[in-house]
């Protein structure tokens, strides 16, 4: 089996961009969101603090928005992962199978 | 003594040695015994990572936490859902496609195996050793308070459980446990639940009024827990890079036949994981409401019985046949929850050290199949023996921290090692030695010399080392690998690894 040719076969190399190119945007964006409600109930209090339903105030809302924010990130990527990354890689494994050496 | 709560720990403890008996007769292989013959669904493995990861200091001490501190507590439940995007991003499917049974397999195949191998090893047995020490010592305490059974005698049956789990059942056992108990805590959640907003019939906004009515606002604003953002920055970051390392979370991904077995299962888990914290949140204020903080700090000052207090006193209250019931139900869920997380954990460090150390370090790989799996039992056995007795020496002390150095150490020590190794060509076993070590030395440091452990005298300003051991493991892999040229051919290995680990060819 070489390893490297197919390292540098074009739908590798294409498969890899797409995946790095995905995943760098979805952990940026989490990464961000996320820690940015630590720092904003810390640091812009007053804001955070004012009511917005009933007794509920925006830091609420923002902290239970987290929960859907890393569900609608594992979804996309769940989708993205099906219908671009999945077959791509079925190919070359389909294609590579036979010269597989164990 | 609490004869109805201890007729139904009978009950699952019944339950669980059934299938333990079942599993005993499917565990002869390593792969058997290490990742049950990788026979497990995609859904069934996304119960057990939730079974393997609410633990009763999350399910008890969160719940604990929000009844006392309300908005800071529940903050920071968020970061223990977050955390699984990294899993499921970076971590899980590589895992799978490249590994066979530890994290160290996907190490190896590229790097130096012996010395990799090693230091792999020692940050999954710190890990282990320090997570199961805060289990164990939280286990001790909660059925003293639940069932009146004495602290040492609580630790050694728990003790004596997991080994059977572990030595009998192995993964497909452990597995089975894990189910069963994340099915049991997501039904106590819901009914629990379903019973406190009922009162307010489902509306939010009346639930936050009436708790926010009797306790003040600011009872729902940030502050009350955590005075400084810096330190909860940095327990985020332990929390969320942390998971990802967590050795006994990694080996649930080596139980599935493929990758996109493995996206599923963490789909599911986070779906769980999710659901669950935002439930537990909901009993925390509850509790807060229905019996308050004075009450819940009387019977445990550190907020851990509000939970089972909520239940009793939504049943009728103290003394009444449906408040016991619901106090014994809730406690003997929140005792499946402890067990089947000390499983996981007792399997993660028998594997570090029967596959990494002992048949790939001592043996050099060459250990047939019966001397592994009789290895990694006696291995159950001794680890178990030695958390019965560290659990009954912490007896008395506050080892809540442990919880928190445990993710340090995972996210400084580990996280760095496994991203360079399956992203990074360059790395090298000069980088992962480095890192491991640094990170695992950097954060217990810090740890030690930190608020949560030395008190007023302390010479590091946080108790939570994240902010500053995480970025020294990636540095000293990073100076590691620069800084070192490697002699031998496994830099080649790179192509292969990373072939596997994006394409799945080749996967066991």
């Amino acid at each position: 089996m070489r390893w490297d040719k197919i390292a540098q076969s074009e739908e590798f190399k294409h498969l890899v961009k797409i995946k790095a190119w995905f995943m760098t945007i979805a952990i940026i964006f989490s990464t961000v969101y996320y820690f940015a409600l630590p720092l904003s109930v810390g640091y812009l209090k007053p804001f955070m603090i004012q009511k917005v339903t009933g007794s509920i105030n925006i830091a609420y809302w923002f902290a239970l928005s987290q929960f859907f924010m890393a569900w609608i990130i594992a979804g996309i990527y769940a989708w993205v992962a099906n219908h671009s990354f999945d077959p791509i890689a079925d190919k070359i494994r389909r294609e590579n199978a036979g010269g597989l050496e164990r | 003594m609490n004869f109805m709560g201890i007729g139904m720990f009978i009950v699952i403890v019944a339950i669980t040695l059934m299938i333990t008996y079942w599993a005993s007769h499917h565990n002869k292989t390593t792969t058997e015994f290490y990742a049950a013959g990788r026979s497990i669904s995609g859904i069934q493995n996304g119960f057990a990572i939730a079974g393997d990861y609410m633990s009763a200091a999350s399910f008890l001490g969160i719940a604990g936490l929000i009844a006392l501190n309300g908005y800071d507590g529940f903050m920071y439940s968020v970061g223990w859902l977050v955390a699984y995007i990294v899993v499921l991003i970076l971590v899980a499917e590589p895992m799978r496609n490249s590994g066979r049974y530890t994290m160290a397999d996907v190490l190896a195949y590229r790097l130096s195996p012996v010395p990799v191998r090693t230091a792999a090893a020692a940050s999954t047995l710190v890990i282990s050793t320090f997570y199961m020490l805060a289990q164990m010592v939280g286990a001790g305490t909660l059925i003293k308070m639940l069932l009146g059974i004495p602290y040492e005698g609580s630790i050694i049956f728990i003790g004596i459980m997991m080994i059977l789990y572990v030595t009998f059942g192995g993964m497909l056992g452990t597995t089975w446990v894990q189910i069963i108990k994340a099915g049991l805590l997501m039904f106590g959640a819901i009914f629990l639940t379903f019973w406190v907003l009922g009162k307010f019939h489902f509306n939010l906004v009346s639930f936050f009024d009436a708790i926010t009515g009797k306790l003040g606002q600011s009872f729902l604003e940030p502050g009350k827990l955590y005075k400084n953002p810096i330190e909860l920055v940095s327990l985020g970051m332990a929390l969320v890079l942390g998971t990802a390392g967590m050795p006994h979370i990694l080996m649930r991904f080596y139980t599935v036949p493929t990758a996109k077995a493995a996206r599923t299962s963490v789909l599911w888990a986070m779906g769980l994981i999710g659901s669950f914290y935002i439930m537990t949140t909901f009993l925390g204020f509850g509790a807060a409401y229905f019996v308050g903080g004075d009450a819940i700090k009387a019977v445990d000052k550190g907020g851990n019985m509000a939970a089972p207090l909520l239940a009793q006193t939504l049943g009728g209250g103290k003394g009444s046949l449906g408040g016991e019931f619901l106090l014994a139900f809730i406690s003997a869920v929140a005792f499946a929850t402890i067990l089947a997380v000390v499983a996981g954990l007792t399997l993660a460090a028998s594997s570090a050290f029967a596959h990494d150390f002992y048949v790939n370090v001592l043996k050099k790989g060459k250990a047939d199949e019966v001397t592994q799996v009789r290895v990694a039992k006696r291995t159950g056995v001794v680890v178990g023996v030695i958390a019965i007795a560290l659990g009954i020496l912490a007896k008395g002390q506050n080892v809540a921290y442990l919880v928190a150095l445990a993710f340090a150490v995972a996210s400084s020590a580990n996280i760095p090692v496994i991203l360079f190794a399956i992203f990074w060509k360059r790395f090298n076993t000069g980088g992962a030695v480095a890192g491991i070590i640094v990170g695992l030395v950097s954060s217990v440091g810090l740890m030690m010399i930190g608020p949560q452990v030395m008190g007023k005298a302390a010479l590091f300003p946080l108790g939570n080392p994240g902010i500053v051991s995480i970025p020294l493991g990636f540095l000293a892999a990073y100076l590691g690998t620069i800084l070192t040229t490697e002699k031998t051919v496994h830099s080649d290995k790179f192509d292969e690894l990373y072939v596997r680990a994006n394409t799945g060819l080749g996967a066991e």
